[in-house]
């Protein structure tokens, strides 16, 4: 098939079926060049954002929330066109009718909209109420069908941040179609697979997935509206650069009207829009300051995009993040780079706008990447601290090169994988109940198999270990069995039509377990074996402390004798889930990633063996526990990197926070060691890490004077904050966490 | 062979080029007013450990020290366990190591010059240009470590000066030229480096309850520093 508006680029099997990789593949110009070519932001530029910073600032004096729309419910078409700045915008959309102004989204379910609603002073609607009363939300559905047992594991929180009451998110659509193909195509393809199902008996599968591409179709023409109300036809394939942003742009806004899942990325699309740029700049109809302008404006409308939620909510996702996650760079299968000039534009906006937790901007890391993006990445992390990296060398090889990043370290292939999200399990806690056996200290909660709390002077490794696999047997099951419940209901009630239009008809599945505590457990188990670990009873019997005498391996100083615990943990965890089947054939996965969450799961957490207090914060993802790294800043890497990737497909998360000085003496030399880091952490396959290059001292002036902080940014597990955005909790524990420091 | 160990840092950056593993060594003859860690003072401190074990850890850093990076091994001072530290350094070497050492240059004698047979660049801490001053703060005569210079250059090994900038005692424009002469009397010199006086030591110094002669001292202002570094 050809299109006119397809003149300049290269042919290939993507003009003939929906294939957005090998268009890219065909057209991408790599770049191996410096960042020497990149325009700063220019007035308007610098106008608009001004405006959005004043924006900003009244929606944190109006406590984290600016403005709710009470009286309608969230959709593509639902909101008249809304607008920063109408005659000075170059890329348009906005989710309701007024940046800033959140939307209502019951779908996933009522309670947490209306809790929402009051935390900042609103009233939900008596006609959004009426509009759901005889409507089944994905909540309404979930709780209909949870077992006691499932809900006692929610309650006593061995299980927590489930996504049984709001969208599950972490599914990112194939944005870039829309532009590249135009609606109607993609419209005529859904209807063809949709035909196609005749030819197949008609069972539960085939009936659900016949109604699902109904949807799909129905909304991709939603979509099609939606554009046309803010003046685009995106019926056909997009003509310039700017239209190919507009188009995608459109998309993802479609979809983030239509769900409020947790996390809503974005994918891969830098060097998808750079095929455009570089044809508009040959045709001598773009320049390069225009070029940045698009990019900015772009990631401008990224950074208004907001999602209603309840104050709980923000206790484990804290900062208020839609994980809106670009992944930029990488390598091609062929050997050539996926570095286009427009990798470095992505970056670049966090200069031209100032630093910001979103969009999530994720490296793709390949040791095979060309050194001048290397440093430039390095340098835009050592002064903006925004920015993740993940491990491509190692994700390449069982995703391809067009994958992308959903929330902070989920890697799935563009338009072609799908993730259940699972939030996570406390591991720690879960060794707590086994000790105890079938008992939680802090809820009270009887749980699990019933057995005799472990007697003895001393905890015995062995005895324990036999202990607490009997429990991640039992919790793995109910864990997968929840899952199951929770994604069944979503697909039936809350249904993603927008974002699986932009998928391949058939889709890949997997289903993301994970878990909480790692080095926690790591720890413990190490004082159970190397030291003397004396249980304490309280007055009902029950092992409430621990007595640790002598010292023992700590995980994060690359001592194989603990970190090795840690590693065989995700495996065993990992070999446990996949014993129980998963809906709709889900390819079961686990992830050692916490958010902010490991704040939360620590307060529900007793005092443990390796000497944690009752109720302290657990390190974040992967993280070795605060200050118990006695070896400096590799030696820390070296251990997270020994949790395998094969048995946390969906991501080992590490936070690392370094200060200028230990990174070297000049800029220069920061920027290089750096560089090094990065390669030597990734060599040794490990998975992801956030890098800080900022001193404690700088947090706690933040911590002390908010206000004189208003854009400070910092990575945390997996995703980046507005330091400020945090509550004083979170912040306390930020500060507290490891900083490697010159010696 | 075993040596005795004050510990091991995994990511030194600023000691010697790129990333380094750095491993001090226990025990030091001087007395350096400055010295920001009294805990490796003591020869019978620290740990005994083997050079294989060294090197065993160092290989496990191998992936992050590029084209650059390698072993560091200071102090304490290292040249008093110069047969130790010149078989990690040959271990380093088998592994393709790139080995660096940092010393302060106070002696000289055959299990030195072995050791320097072995090191790809030192990092030569000279404290002050001054004999006198040498004498009173340092506890050896500069002669010995210009001498321990001569040799270098006579070898070929490349060499970067460090200095620590000690307001009133070193922090003069005129000593600093003095330490450019020095450097540019030895071809092997290709970087001087000048480090604050910092006072962070002083609770290391409050643990082992010893005064920290050069606790009235201020620490440099970055002005001054600034100013310093630009005569070189």
């Amino acid at each position: 098939m050809e299109h006119k508006n397809w003149t300049g680029f290269k042919a290939g099997v993507w003009q003939d079926e929906i294939n957005v990789r090998d268009f890219i593949q065909q057209n991408y110009k790599a770049y191996a060049g410096s960042d020497e070519f990149l325009a700063g932001a220019t007035e308007r530029t610098k106008n608009l954002m001004k405006k959005l910073e004043a924006l900003f600032a009244l929606e944190r004096q109006f406590g984290g929330v600016l403005d709710i729309d009470t009286a309608t419910v969230s959709s593509l078409t639902s909101y008249s066109p809304g607008y920063i700045d109408k005659d000075n915008e170059i890329i348009v959309g906005m989710q309701t009718n007024r940046p800033l102004k959140r939307g209502v989204n019951p779908f996933g379910g009522m309670r947490m909209v209306r809790q929402a609603c009051e935390a900042y002073g609103y009233k939900l609607s008596r006609k959004v109420e009426e509009e759901f009363r005889f409507r089944t939300t994905h909540n309404d559905g979930v709780f209909r069908a949870y077992t006691d047992e499932m809900r006692q594991a929610r309650k006593c929180h061995v299980i927590t941040g489930l996504p049984d009451a709001y969208g599950r998110g972490r599914i990112i659509g194939d944005y870039r179609r829309v532009a590249l193909y135009g609606i109607d195509k993609l419209i005529e393809e859904k209807k063809k697979d949709k035909n196609a199902l005749t030819n197949h008996a008609f069972n539960t599968e085939q009936i659900r997935l016949d109604e699902e591409l109904f949807q799909q179709i129905t909304f991709l023409g939603y979509l099609k509206e939606m554009a046309a109300m803010y003046g685009f036809d995106i019926s056909q394939p997009a003509s310039n650069a700017r239209e190919a942003i507009q188009w995608t742009y459109f998309a993802y806004l479609g979809a983030i009207k239509e769900q409020n899942g947790a996390a809503m990325s974005l994918g891969r699309v830098s060097t998808f829009f750079d095929i455009y740029i570089e044809r508009d700049i040959e045709n001598g109809i773009l320049t390069e300051e225009d070029a940045q302008e698009l990019i900015d404006d772009f990631v401008m409308k990224l950074r208004i995009a907001r999602h209603l939620r309840t104050p709980e909510y923000n206790e484990l996702f804290g900062g208020d993040p839609m994980w809106i996650t670009e992944a930029v760079g990488g390598m091609g299968e062929d050997g050539r780079t996926l570095v286009t000039k427009s990798s470095f534009r992505m970056l670049n906006t966090l200069y031209t706008l100032g630093s910001s937790p979103e969009p999530n901007l994720t490296v793709l890391w390949s040791t095979a990447l060309p050194e001048n993006f290397k440093k430039f990445c390095a340098k835009v992390s050592k002064d903006t601290d925004s920015i993740q990296y993940e491990n491509d060398d190692l994700m390449r090889p069982i995703y391809g090169d067009d994958y992308a990043i959903a929330c902070c370290v989920s890697a799935m292939k563009v338009g072609k994988q799908m993730q259940f999200f699972g939030a996570r399990c406390n591991l720690a806690k879960l060794l707590l109940i086994a000790i105890n056996g079938g008992y939680d200290t802090t809820s009270g909660i009887h749980i699990g198999p019933q057995m005799p709390v472990l007697s003895g002077e001393k905890l015995d490794y062995d005895e324990v270990m036999e202990r607490f696999d009997v429990y991640i047997k039992w919790l793995s099951n109910l864990y997968v069995n929840t899952m199951n419940i929770i994604h069944y209901m979503h697909d039936k009630y809350a249904y993603e039509k927008t974002q699986m239009a932009l998928h391949d008809t058939q889709v890949e599945r997997f289903m993301a377990f994970g878990i909480a505590g790692l080095s926690v457990v790591a720890d413990s188990l190490s004082a159970i074996k190397f030291a003397n670990v004396k249980p304490v009873k309280d007055s009902k019997g029950f092992i409430s402390e621990f007595k640790t005498e002598g010292d023992f391996p700590k995980y994060g100083n690359d001592d194989d004798r603990v970190d090795l615990i840690a590693k065989d943990m995700a495996h065993r965890m990992i070999t446990e889930l996949r014993k129980t089947p998963t809906y709709r054939h889900a390819v079961h996965t686990l992830s050692v990633l916490t958010i902010t969450s490991n704040v939360m799961y620590g307060k529900n957490t007793g005092a443990t063996p390796d000497g944690r207090k009752a109720s302290a914060p657990f390190a974040p993802g992967a993280n070795p526990m605060h200050n118990r790294e006695e070896n400096g800043a590799l030696a820390s890497l070296n251990s997270v990197a020994k949790i395998s990737y094969d048995d946390c497909r969906d991501g080992v998360s590490n936070t690392f926070s370094i200060t200028p000085e230990a990174l070297g003496r000049t800029d220069d030399e920061r920027v290089d060691n750096l560089v090094s880091i990065l390669d030597g952490y990734f060599a040794k396959k490990a998975h992801h890490i956030n890098v800080n290059v900022l001193n404690r001292e700088t947090l706690m002036k933040a911590y002390e004077n908010p206000e004189d902080y208003p854009n400070l940014t910092i990575r945390v597990s997996g995703y980046a904050v507005n330091f400020n955005k945090l509550s004083r909790e979170q912040q306390r524990e930020v500060i507290s966490r490891t900083f490697h420091e010159a010696i | 062979m075993t040596g005795r160990i004050h510990s091991i840092q995994s990511l030194a950056a600023s000691d010697g080029p790129g990333l380094r593993f750095a491993v001090f060594m226990q025990g030091c003859p001087l007395r350096c007013g400055c010295c920001h860690n009294p805990d490796t003072w003591d020869f019978g401190g620290g740990k005994e450990c083997t050079a294989e074990d060294i090197v065993k850890k160092a290989i496990r850093y191998k992936d992050y020290f590029g084209s650059k990076g390698g072993i560091t091994v200071s102090g304490g001072e290292p040249l008093i366990q110069a047969d130790f530290v010149r078989e990690v350094f040959e271990l380093c070497h088998g592994e393709g190591i790139n080995t660096c050492l940092d010393t302060s240059g106070c002696t000289m004698n055959e299990k030195v010059k072995a050791l320097l047979s072995v090191t790809d660049r030192v990092l030569l801490d000279i404290k002050y240009t001054d004999s006198e001053l040498y004498r009173n703060h340092v506890g050896c005569e500069i002669d010995t470590v210009l001498e321990f210079l001569d040799y270098l250059n006579i070898k070929k090994i490349p060499v970067t000066i460090r200095q620590v900038i000690i307001p009133t005692l070193n922090d003069s424009e005129d000593n600093i030229n003095k330490l450019k002469e020095i450097a540019d009397r030895h071809e092997c010199v290709d970087k001087i480096e000048l480090l604050p006086f910092r006072k962070l030591c002083q609770i290391k110094y409050d643990n082992m309850g010893i005064d920290f002669s050069f606790k009235d001292i201020p620490e440099p202002s970055k002005e001054t520093m600034k100013k310093l570094e630009e005569i070189i």
